[in-house]
């Protein structure tokens, strides 16, 4: 087990290396950040200075390994737009996303898995069928859409909850709502096939017959064993939804992390777009980190693989 | 000895159905791979004919009649769903979209096509080394938030219909890699692999004619769930104001123009978004059938 975490953990942390270097390079597409961040007007003695200032004259490999040894200390340097440390500005974000994050993953495990096993106990029911439309349903959803109907009809037409904001919890229901809903799909998938997978299978047939009652044969037996693959499908999608959070904190005007990321890119405030994506990839490889642990330790077989 | 019931069985094998005959038989029992086969065609052919079915210029203003109604609220047939803030027929303005959303859907998928199958089937069928290498790299791509890179991206670039296409479909290659690299190591350890390597065949000779025929289902379905993921991209990516920009008729992007109208006007963000749901739909139905239909025995 111990040796399965090691290598779990040197691979995550060369996945992360290389997701900072990728991410510091891309910015270097445009190919003068300085002409781009001194606007179309400014004369070339303009950009020649801020070249300077912000170091671009370096090699790019100088410039990341700078800002690698910074960004390990906490230091993503300063906001072009805001003129604030970046990992400050970052911090005081990422507490709403983080919030619905937490929220939504929630929201999605209370609705697929209770809707997923029922689908698996009574397949082809209406249950079922219902099942099968929500989670078609939500695969092909623009969540931005979705979003934007719901404010028109719960905030506006019933009047029950508040469109946009972050004050109280109730603004954060609707937003919870179109976040989870974007993760739900698989979980609900994930848990209907689990659940007719073990449901099939001799230990249960055999805890039938010993004549356990079928409320115990399903939580006790069936369920325990199919919600392990769950789990660290939830820790995954935890990491794709704080990403996918930029749209859903955008609609709902909703000052997370994800909002920051699009406020900062449409500003051309490279050090915050970088700290955010490496910030961003460093939650998915924690979370996928965490599943793969679990599952070994929940499954003695995955340790092997 | 022959008796009876083998006789029986024998012939069935000879005069039963063909295993295309059967195929047939699933594409067309299935209801949900229909519906999204028949919808996604009639789409195409929308997208396809825009210059010739479409009422009005899409691109073309005219201040005297904005935001006029559709048809079912009150409006008249001069203009069946419409015009939106710029005065421009709305209906003109979907089926243009239509070519934007199929077009980026198609390429972006074909790269990432192209991308994710040569890294997955090089991985499957090599092992060792090319697997290692893939696999880290599928790790990396998967770690990297697809939104806010694709959006980082475009911001940089600008936002034309191929940087748009461009950065999907350097983007989305993973699922294909993902599924070929699996695909294939099951086909490799078939015997006619082992035939064809024992024969002499050359390595592009046998992942060309043996494997890709073999896995070739399987790819087909992430075709079509990685073309639906494209298309929820770009219009995500142009409602937040950073894929294709205006005055193209993308239906992201309509959604987005048509947001600060929306307490009054909701139809100008419900109508591009429920064309949108329904092309999405439309795939991924056809692609959860496909999936049915080319492979019974591996349905959830």
């Amino acid at each position: 087990m111990l040796q399965f975490i090691l290598k779990r953990l040197g691979l995550a942390i060369l996945v992360a290396f290389t997701v900072s270097f990728i991410s510091f390079s891309l910015l270097f597409l445009s190919g003068d950040p300085a002409a781009a961040l001194a606007g179309e007007t400014a004369s070339g003695e303009d950009i020649e200075a801020l070249r300077r200032l912000y170091g671009f004259d370096r090699p790019m490999l100088v410039q990341y390994g700078d800002w690698l040894f910074s960004a390990l200390r906490g230091d993503f340097g300063e906001s072009y737009y805001f003129r604030l440390p970046v990992a400050s500005l970052i911090a005081d974000r990422l507490s709403v996303t983080m919030t619905l994050g937490v929220c939504g993953i929630t929201f999605a495990l209370l609705t697929a898995v209770p809707l997923g096993v029922v689908a698996a106990i009574r397949p082809n029911s209406i249950i079922d069928r219902i099942a099968l439309f929500i989670s078609v349903a939500g695969q092909a959803m623009p969540s931005f859409w979705f979003g934007l109907i719901l404010i028109v009809v719960f905030a506006i037409q019933l009047g029950w909850l508040p469109p946009s904001g972050t004050d109280t919890w109730r603004h954060f229901i609707l937003p919870t709502v179109v976040l989870g809903y974007y993760a739900m799909p698989a979980i609900m998938r994930l848990t209907r096939a689990g659940m007719l997978d073990v449901l099939n299978s001799d230990y249960i047939r055999t805890a039938r017959a010993k004549g356990a009652n079928e409320t115990r044969v399903m939580f006790r037996h069936a369920l325990r064993n199919a919600i392990i693959p769950v789990v660290s499908l939830a820790a995954v999608q935890m990491g794709f939804m704080l990403g996918g959070s930029i749209v859903v904190e955008s609609i709902f005007a909703l000052h997370g992390a994800g909002y920051l990321a699009w406020e900062s890119i449409a500003r051309n405030d490279l050090p915050t777009v970088q700290a955010l994506i490496l910030i961003f990839s460093m939650f998915y490889i924690v979370f996928t980190f965490l599943a793969d642990v679990l599952n070994a330790w929940l499954d003695p077989r995955m340790r092997s693989s | 000895m022959i008796t009876a019931s083998t006789h029986d069985s024998l012939l069935d094998e000879i005069t039963g159905p063909t295993p295309s005959q059967m195929l047939r038989k699933r594409i067309f029992g299935h209801q949900g791979f229909l519906i999204g086969a028949i919808v996604l065609i009639l789409l195409t052919i929308v997208a396809i004919l825009a210059p010739w079915i479409a009422p009005h210029d899409p691109y073309a203003q005219s201040l005297m009649t904005r935001m006029e109604p559709p048809v079912f609220m009150g409006g008249d047939w001069e203009h069946p769903l419409g015009t939106d803030h710029l005065g421009r027929d709305y209906l003109s303005r979907l089926i243009y979209g239509a070519r934007i959303s199929l077009l980026i859907g198609a390429v972006a998928a074909l790269i990432s096509g192209v991308i994710g199958t040569a890294m997955g089937v090089a991985a499957g069928y090599f092992g060792g080394k090319v697997d290692a290498v893939v696999t880290f790299l599928i790790n990396v791509r998967l770690a990297m938030p697809v939104v806010l890179v694709a959006l980082a991206v475009v911001a940089i670039l600008g936002g034309s219909l191929q940087v748009v296409i461009g950065v999907l479909g350097l983007l989305l290659w993973d699922r294909f890699a993902v599924v070929m690299r699996a695909s294939t190591m099951q086909v490799r350890r078939r015997e006619y692999v082992a035939a064809a390597q024992v024969i002499g065949a050359s390595t592009p000779r046998i992942l060309l004619s043996e494997i890709m025929p073999n896995i070739a289902n399987n790819l087909i379905v992430v075709v079509t769930l990685e073309m639906a993921h494209a298309i929820l991209l770009e219009a995500a990516l142009s409602f937040l104001g950073l894929g294709v920009q205006p005055p193209t008729p993308s239906w992201g992007l309509m959604v987005s123009e048509g947001k600060n109208m929306m307490l009054f006007e909701p139809w100008l963000v419900l109508i591009p978004g429920a064309v949108l749901f329904v092309l999405v739909l439309a795939i991924n139905l056809m692609g959860d059938g496909l999936r049915d239909v080319t492979a019974p025995e591996n349905r959830s």
